[in-house]
């Protein structure tokens, strides 16, 4: 019976080697941007077909080791349990790890909030539940509410590890189930805080952050993001099974990094890789 | 006589083949279609919660570890430990220890060591760091956890230190459905009533089914209505703090729960006899009277029933708490967020590393809420069953 079925994942696999055709699935951070490389570079090659689904970067990782996908899309790093399982099914080789992308990620408030900006270490605090008022921090007297994203979601991590040093998020924070959801309830919501994707933004004020008391406020615009005064910033990530990543797929994730690739990173809000990474 | 018992034995047949079915084969073939069909159901139910138990059992039987410092084993010690040991440090069934070469199993072995440097300076040695965060002491009872000032209950499955106390779930999904019960068991019951004693029967055949409509509605509907708009409306109302909480999240479930409630409860009404309302009407007491002092007493059993299966599709709604309200407070304010059971599920399972602690404490918990809802329902079905053979005179 396995041996049935492994003969099968190897004829699916055969035949869509053949056909010119790439799974791509993970992040739903990256799913957006994705989509928008597998649009252009389908309509330059007519015969290569990919599609693209989203689902989470646990999920991608998941389906990498499954060999269910050819490619897939992470907002973090893989983690060591999966490395290992990834390690496993492909008979003990390593996933290939590209950087595709940078993402800046901004702090937002309500537009009312008189707030402009606030160190790292005001973030940490307020994330953390440990300054529980605006006042504390400058803005009005009013308890701060503040929303996060779902433990699933690999900003959540992102956030976690790096603003909050890995310490816990307040228990109080109301954890939303997107990005969109966090601005839709920072606009509603007078008193509140919330971070997401820079490109995510639209209504609500994004703050400027300092790195400590005496550095200067940056703005998450795209040039701080790029040369990296902006300290909230991550790489977005692709990986694949080194034994797939020739032929098609190959020219596919080399495309995605070249600068014709990466001219299509901005219109979906992320910011391009700094030229030395590149694939040209 | 030997003939006739004989007889009597091949008119029951196989099966009942022979029992009536004789001319009609396409009945008797279907008649067993539908009995394996329902059949399969029993089975589905029965495969689902083994399933569920199994990729639960690790976490009941202690043979899950999160301790975040563990001792690794240099990748050039690979000659020194026997296959075994390295088969069970590496979590490898023997199949797949086979296909590895030793290259990819040092390679293996240095990830694990990669992964413990990987740990940032101030965890390494943090007393939390050493612990197994899935025994059942750290799942029940607070602690006290590096950065906290008291002993706390806490659930935070993503990060360094993993915690995993199920007790603010606990707490969120009680409240969430509390709330809902109270708000809809009144106006579900109060509705039944009023549609089956007092209503005209033109005003029965417009209300009935409108109310039973809203079942139709989808939860992800009634949850982003609750988001967007109750939301906003009951926090102008109320003047309360946080503007998603468990009371937007409890009144929306309502109206999940409502049509539940009130199509049983109806039912259990109008199958109350109508001697008993024809007498009490006989004897001088006005349709309220009927109603309130007559016909509901006699329908209680029915009605308790009706709220206890909604009280388990509450419990197992997902979408509306999902979407209104989802922070692992540990707090009975009904005016205070709330993390559900089945939002956690949901919201978590997606990014859990396959056949890892949080994974299994997933399943757990949706083993916790299967029976849950199986022992509601079953109580539910069975105070019915016993209020209809009551009303029956059958007992």
């Amino acid at each position: 019976m396995k041996q049935l079925v492994t003969l099968l994942a190897a004829a699916t696999l055969a035949t869509s080697a053949l056909a010119g055709n790439i799974t791509v699935k993970g992040s739903d951070t990256l799913v957006i941007l994705a989509q928008k490389w597998a649009e252009v570079y389908m309509g330059q090659h007519a015969d290569t077909k990919i599609q693209v689904t989203g689902g989470g970067t646990g999920t991608g990782f998941a389906a990498l080791q499954n060999q269910t996908t050819d490619l897939c899309d992470a907002s973090r790093k893989i983690k060591a349990a999966e490395l290992q399982k990834c390690m496993v099914a492909f008979g003990g080789s390593r996933p290939t790890e590209y950087k595709v992308a940078l993402d800046g990620l901004s702090v937002y408030v309500n537009p009312e909030n008189p707030v402009k900006e606030l160190t790292l270490d005001q973030l940490k605090s307020i994330f953390t539940g440990k300054i529980k008022n605006w006042k504390e921090v400058g803005g009005a007297d009013a308890p701060i509410t503040v929303y996060s994203r779902e433990n699933s979601s690999g900003t959540y991590e992102f956030f976690k590890e790096h603003v909050l040093k890995g310490q816990d998020f307040a228990a109080s924070a109301q954890t939303m189930p997107g990005t969109a959801a966090i601005v839709q309830a920072v606009v509603k919501d007078k008193n509140s805080i919330g971070y997401g994707g820079a490109a995510y933004g639209g209504g609500s004020k994004m703050l400027s952050v300092k790195k400590d008391e005496n550095s200067a406020a940056i703005d998450p615009t795209e040039e701080n993001v790029e040369n990296g005064t902006y300290p909230i910033w991550r790489y977005l990530y692709v990986y694949v099974n080194p034994a797939l990543d020739k032929d098609e797929v190959g020219t596919y994730l080399r495309w995605i990094r070249s600068d014709e690739g990466q001219k299509y990173v901005k219109d979906i809000g992320y910011y391009p890789l700094p030229k030395n990474l590149r694939s040209n | 006589m030997p003939t006739n018992n004989q007889n009597s034995r091949r008119s029951h047949g196989w099966m009942g083949i022979h029992r009536g079915h004789k001319a009609r084969p396409m009945e008797w073939l279907a008649e067993k279609f539908i009995f394996l069909v329902s059949l399969s159901a029993i089975l589905m139910v029965l495969l689902i919660f083994l399933f569920v138990a199994r990729e639960a059992l690790p976490v009941f039987f202690g043979q899950t570890n999160t301790a975040l410092v563990q001792k690794p084993i240099p990748p050039e010690d690979l000659e020194k430990h026997s296959a075994a040991e390295l088969q069970a440090y590496l979590e490898l069934t023997p199949e797949q220890y086979a296909k590895i070469s030793k290259a990819g199993l040092r390679d293996l072995m240095s990830v694990k060591v990669d992964a413990q440097n990987d740990i940032p300076e101030d965890f390494r040695n943090d007393p939390d760091a050493q612990i197994n965060t899935t025994e059942w002491q750290y799942m029940i009872k607070p602690h006290q956890w590096n950065g906290y000032a008291k002993p706390e209950y806490i659930w935070q499955p993503v990060g360094q230190v993993k915690k995993f106390n199920l007790i603010p779930l606990f707490i969120g999904t009680l409240k969430t459905t509390l709330i809902g019960l109270f708000f809809a068991v009144p106006l579900a019951v109060g509705a039944a009533i009023y549609v089956s004693q007092l209503a005209r029967p033109r005003t029965r055949e417009i209300v009935k089914p409108v109310i039973e409509m809203l079942s139709g509605i989808p939860s992800v509907v009634v949850g982003f209505f609750a988001l967007i708009v109750m939301a906003t409306v009951l926090q102008s109302v109320l003047r309360y703090e946080t503007r998603l909480n468990a009371f937007v999240a409890g009144i929306a479930l309502g109206f999940a729960v409502i049509p539940v409630i009130f199509s049983i409860a109806e039912d259990a009404l109008t199958s109350v006899p109508r001697s008993y309302s024809q007498a009490a009407l006989a004897l001088g007491a006005s349709r309220w009277q009927t109603a309130w002092q007559v016909v509901l007493p006699a329908a209680l059993p029915g009605v308790f029933a009706a709220t206890v299966l909604g009280f388990g599709r509450a419990i197992g709604e997902t979408m509306i708490v999902l979407m209104v309200c989802s922070a692992s407070v540990v707090s009975w304010n009904v005016f205070d967020s709330a993390r559900s059971i089945t939002t956690t599920i949901a919201a978590e399972m997606a990014e859990a590393v396959n056949g890892g602690p949080h994974y299994r404490i997933l399943f757990m918990l949706g083993a916790l809420l299967f029976a849950a809802t199986f022992i509601s329902n079953l109580i539910g079905d069975f105070v019915i069953h016993r209020f209809k053979q009551k009303l029956e005179g059958k007992r």
